[in-house]
């Protein structure tokens, strides 16, 4: 699939700010005053950050608004509802700790929930597509939620619970490539299946339809360099697992804090990239393009 | 709605014969050319006399080339569009209703008016049978000529889709897939018509008829083979000319 920067930034950031505001709403920490406000800036400056950039990938953002009218059947309509209710929900706990100092519990709990299923329904827009093998499968959503609530740890200060989480992210991440890395032989989808000629013989493709490049192509047929995901793969695990949880281990010091936050979403953007230009469409075998 | 009805009154659809398609392109320029100058948005091109072209279709032939365990090879053309799938996917995700299948017919469409060009539904249709057009950006798909087959200022015999009135060698049929007594029907059940990627359980309503077997030549009755016997052992002409030359 082809890697817009758009889409990447926008699930990185968004899923880093809601991961934050999970654990503002837990109240892990649950600051008042000017220090909520810093926190909660930080946390809506990667969520709607990340949201406003999705917009950049729509072909009519000015009609953006009748996303939210297929709930019934659309992971991307509810994901809409989801992150304008976990943001006004959250919005209305940052209120109170900001201008009236005190803690709404009730409410500071559903909006960490509702940031949780906003990501999930994120993950779900990828998860549901039969047509991407290497997305579909119950890691993926697995994935989104490690990944935000690893980023959400880390800039929240929540040391204790950031050093397991972040290894328990490099370890799932690890597995969901090699995993990955086989899905679309098993998702049984071969030249052979998509024109049916499989009984004659074995089949190539001899001729595009087209000379030049199309929409098709551009969109879902992205190949990147086996020795070159390598070793994006190795850079991004090092910058979203690896360096962070070394700089947490060293004594506490607020320079060391905020490198482990700027490797984390440097190796976020990194292994984000990889999952769209990773994934393999099936509609490259109508092109020759896979296996 | 983008959910799916749970059934609809007809099924039309395309029967496509790939043992007569002659891969002329014929059908990918009629489809262009209604489908630019009627319903919806034209079909764009960028750089369209340029050393990049790039342009919109709904219809696209494809060649294959099948390699049996023995004897020749064989070229399939394979023209692509749009198969109005029962279970289309690619309506389920839309998330503005944009993407509909219709009750009354089966067509899958695109409401252009309401499409945020997310590109959603081309991403859930492993086909490739939606394309972003580069210059509206709303999603364009094949219509099935919806605006041609009820189209009472149309004679009858081009109330059906641009593409199956151009085709010059009859290898597009159109009708309705759901009655078993259609022609259509008929079609597919006397020549084992398919389904593509039947494992995504997308239920297509399109069906593609495959190549009928050809004549059985073993590999030692192959056209160069003949050639090649004839080289060998010249005769006529050729064996005086070989045996002049010899002498030479
Ligand atoms: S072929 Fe593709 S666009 Fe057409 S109905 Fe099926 S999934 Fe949708
Ligand atoms: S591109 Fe348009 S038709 Fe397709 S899913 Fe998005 S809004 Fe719906
Ligand atoms: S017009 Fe008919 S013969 Fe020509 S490419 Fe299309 S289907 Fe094949």
């Amino acid at each position: 699939m082809h890697p817009a920067p758009s889409v990447i930034l926008f699930t990185s950031l968004s899923g880093v700010g809601f991961g934050l505001l999970f654990f503002l709403g837990l109240g892990m920490p649950a600051p008042l005053g000017l220090n909520a406000f810093i926190f909660y800036a930080i946390a809506y400056a990667f969520a709607v950050g990340g949201l406003l950039f999705s917009t950049f990938h729509l072909g009519h953002p000015e009609r953006a608004i009748k996303a939210f009218t297929q709930w019934r059947s659309s992971w991307l309509s509810r994901e809409a509802w989801l992150s304008v209710l976990a943001l006004g929900m959250t919005g209305l706990g940052a209120v109170a700790q900001i201008f009236f100092e005190t803690r709404l519990a009730v409410v500071s709990y559903a909006g960490a929930a509702l940031c949780l299923l906003t990501v999930f329904s994120t993950a779900m827009i990828y998860r549901q597509l039969a047509t991407v093998p290497r997305w579909h499968t119950p890691m993926t959503p697995v994935l989104f939620l490690t990944y935000a609530v690893a980023g959400g740890a880390l800039l929240s200060g929540q040391v204790g619970i950031a050093q397991p989480v972040l290894g328990l992210l490099g370890a799932l991440q690890i597995f969901a490539w090699i995993q990955g890395d086989g899905a679309f032989a098993r998702s049984g989808s071969t030249l052979a299946t998509a024109t049916g000629l499989g009984t004659n013989g074995s089949v190539r493709a001899f001729e595009p339809p087209h000379t030049g490049t199309n929409y098709l192509l551009q969109e879902f047929v992205y190949l990147v360099g086996r020795k070159h995901a390598a070793k994006l793969r190795l850079i991004a695990i090092i910058l979203l697992s690896g360096l962070p949880i070394v700089l947490l281990v060293l004594p506490f010091n607020h320079m060391f804090a905020a490198l482990a936050v700027l490797t984390h979403v440097a190796g976020v953007l990194v292994s984000r990239w990889l999952f769209f230009a990773q994934a393999e469409h099936v509609v490259g075998l109508y092109y020759g393009k896979r296996g | 709605m983008t959910c799916l009805p749970k059934m609809t009154d007809k099924k039309l659809g395309l029967v496509i014969d790939l043992d007569t398609c002659v891969g002329c392109h014929a059908c990918v320029v009629s489809c262009k050319g209604w489908n630019t100058e009627n319903y919806g948005a034209p079909l764009a091109d960028q750089d369209a006399y340029g050393e990049m072209p790039v342009g919109t279709f709904l219809n696209r032939v494809h060649s294959y080339e099948v390699q049996p365990e023995d004897g020749l090879a064989q070229l399939v053309h394979f023209p692509k569009s749009c198969l109005h799938c029962d279970d289309a996917p690619c309506v389920t995700v839309c998330p503005t209703g944009a993407s509909y299948k219709r009750t009354e017919d089966g067509i899958v469409l695109v409401n252009e008016t309401d499409c945020i060009g997310c590109g959603l539904c081309a991403w859930a249709c492993p086909y490739g049978a939606r394309e972003l057009d580069g210059v509206e950006k709303v999603m364009k798909k094949c219509t099935l000529c919806v605006d041609r087959i009820y189209n009472e200022n149309l004679p009858q015999e081009d109330r059906i889709p641009a593409c199956v009135r151009t085709c010059p060698s009859g290898a597009r049929h159109f009708g309705d897939l759901g009655d078993p007594n259609s022609d259509v029907s008929k079609l597919v059940a006397e020549r084992g018509g398919m389904d593509l990627m039947p494992e995504l359980g997308t239920k297509p309503v399109n069906k593609y008829l495959p190549p009928r077997p050809k004549d059985q030549l073993s590999s030692d009755q192959t056209p160069t083979q003949s050639l090649q016997a004839q080289a060998d052992n010249p005769a006529g002409f050729f064996a005086w000319l070989d045996r002049t030359l010899e002498k030479l």
